[in-house]
């Protein structure tokens, strides 16, 4: 078979599954392809040993007629997730040479139904960043450039090494995790598909923490139904995991009929921002057009504290990571700093996370310190989550008055230069995900789907919310858009 | 709210992140621009609404109080950067 690389998951298990290649073959082509994309910095620790031995497996389980949901299909792994015996460092210099001795609950459950694991994938250091420029190894590169100018353009971050290796055809797809919008934004960036499944769907355990409440990992594919596919291998009730929903998982891909006739979708008034791109504005209204004509009721809606969810999340999410991150403290794993004479204990901590932290991640753990500290906890953080309940009630408000889903802009641009937000304020650079961010704080599911290019000839694209446990519903909706959008484009190979 | 270079100081303290002292001006500067993009919350009103502590409205499930795992000192130990004699080692603590 000719371009192994280009099949989606569905396409590569059915070819599988009818033996017309093999896993052993799939796996090794794509071993190559990686080889040869280093310009794109997207896998940073390469486990050909282990995909090779997991893919003769998967062949076997296929020859005997046992052949699961992902058997043989080679995957990609943020280095979120901890793989045993496999380097997991969460792009962070404080994990240099960690290899744990578990597997997480999620890449546990892909390799229960077969998946190979090509290597571990770039990302933002401890998923902090929305351009892939915190990572230790440096940053990932998008596989998509402006024409026929050179310019490196990031992936998008936190997942910007999944994102550039799927849309690179560096694997079939890739596991990302988003805790505000850390794979849609990248996806949205590099024109594939992602979602963040309601809260709880997927166990958090083995899963590096950056904000509890809000972390959740996803699939990133090729297209919707590879979403669904995979979506489903990953979910799973997890005992060791306490905030884990104990809720059957359906199958997802079954609920993909494309018909949304009588749906009732949301546009939000607040997500039409000052000085929007006229780009952005013509996408989201041509989105619209689309699911209008596929048979869905368009209703103009409200969530009122749409612009308080960046703050919000700016006080939630660091002061969840001051304490989760609490635990790099140079005694159990990863990085120790090496101590003066008459240096002790104290001086060991700080000089180790002083070393082993970027500055983005410094700056994250000390502003949740100060916003934990004493005198300033209700001010702060108190206020927040008490925000945070406003803004997860906008959204029940509008789903109680019969809304099926919302549709937004994913991004509020298509993918910057690397480097060409090196000297904004960070505060600017958390606006990009300004319309990712509230699903995180409302426990929602969300999916980013291309559904355009820009002047420049870059990825755009619509996101669509869900209500709570209705991924299905929502995965159907996000199809019905992807036959209408009829996004077909792929970067031209560079690299 | 402005912050000045000791609260800076006295946050990385807290944190146990050493910053040194030419660093602090930039991160005080840095601090006040976050804080003053988070004080936009002060402009909603929060009258009669509760912090929210989980999204889904659950209550923890709760496991048996027995041990489940253990007896693996070798993989406990094993990441660990400095470990003797079944322990993790650490500078002296106790004068």
């Amino acid at each position: 078979m000719s371009d192994l690389t280009k099949m989606t998951l569905a396409g590569a298990r059915d070819a599988l599954r009818k033996g017309e290649t093999t896993s052993v073959e799939l796996t090794g082509t794509f071993l190559k392809e990686i080889e040869g994309a280093g310009a794109l910095n997207a896998f940073v620790h390469h486990t050909p040993e282990i995909a090779i031995e997991q893919a003769k497996s998967a062949d076997e389980r296929i020859a005997r007629g046992d052949a699961p949901a992902m058997c043989g299909l080679p995957i990609g792994i943020k280095d979120l997730f901890c793989t045993k015996g496999v380097p997991s460092q969460a792009a962070s210099a404080i994990l240099n040479g960690f290899k744990p001795e578990y597997e997480s609950t999620v890449s546990q459950n892909l390799f229960d139904v077969g998946a190979v694991m090509l290597g571990k994938l770039n990302m933002d250091e401890f998923a902090m960043g929305s351009s892939n420029e915190t990572s230790v190894y440096g940053n990932a590169v998008n596989p998509w450039r402006r024409g026929a100018d050179d310019t490196d353009l990031t992936p998008g971050g936190s997942s910007g090494g999944s994102a550039s290796a799927v849309a690179a055809d560096l694997c079939l797809a890739a596991t990302g995790t988003d805790t505000g919008g850390s794979i849609r934004q990248p996806a949205a960036f590099t024109g594939i598909t992602g979602i963040k499944p309601t809260y709880g769907r997927c166990s958090r355990w083995g899963t590096i923490a950056f904000a509890s409440s809000l972390d959740q990992a996803g699939p990133m594919t090729k297209d919707v139904r590879d979403a669904a596919i995979m979506l489903e291998a990953m979910c799973s009730y997890d005992e060791k995991d306490s905030t884990s929903a104990d809720l059957p998982v359906p199958n997802f891909e079954a609920m993909l009929t494309g018909d949304i006739k009588g749906k009732t979708i949301g546009i939000p008034k607040e997500y039409r921002m000052d000085g929007m791109p006229d780009e952005i504005e013509k996408l989201w209204a041509d989105g619209t057009a689309m699911l209008k004509d596929s048979g869905a009721k368009i209703v103009d809606i409200s969530l009122p504290h749409t612009q308080y969810a960046l703050p919000a999340y700016y006080v939630i999410a660091p002061a969840e990571a001051s304490s989760n991150l609490a635990r790099y403290d140079g005694v159990r794993y990863g990085h120790r700093a090496t101590l003066e004479a008459g240096e002790g204990i104290t001086e060991m901590y700080e000089k180790t996370r002083a070393e082993g932290f970027g500055p983005e991640v410094q700056r994250r753990v000390m502003v949740g310190t100060y916003v934990l500290s004493a005198g300033f906890y209700d001010a702060y953080y108190n206020r927040a989550r008490r925000v945070r309940a406003l803004i997860k009630k906008d959204f029940d408000d509008v789903f109680a008055a019969g809304v099926d889903a919302i549709l937004t802009p994913a991004t509020p641009s298509s993918a910057f230069g690397i480097g060409e937000m090196k000297d904004a304020d960070p505060v600017q650079m958390y606006m990009n995900d300004v319309f990712t961010v509230t699903v995180n704080l409302a426990g929602l599911p969300g999916i980013a789907v291309p559904t355009g290019l820009d002047s420049k000839g870059l990825p755009l694209a619509l996101q669509l919310i869900g209500k709570p446990w209705e991924e299905g519903d929502l995965l159907n909706t996000a199809y019905a858009l992807e036959q209408a959008a009829g996004f077909v484009a792929k970067p031209a190979k560079w690299w | 709210m402005s912050i000045d270079e000791k609260t800076a100081a006295r946050v990385a303290k807290l944190a146990r992140i050493k910053v040194e002292p030419e660093a602090l001006p930039a991160l005080a500067q840095e601090f006040t621009n976050i804080l003053g993009f988070i004080e936009q919350l002060n402009e909603v009103d929060v009258e009669g609404v509760e912090p929210m502590t989980s999204v889904t409205p659950q209550r923890l499930k709760r496991r048996v109080d027995v041990v489940t795992d253990g007896d693996q000192p070798e993989k406990v130990l094993e990441n660990a950067p400095d470990a003797r004699e079944g322990f993790f080692a650490v500078p002296k603590v106790v004068e």
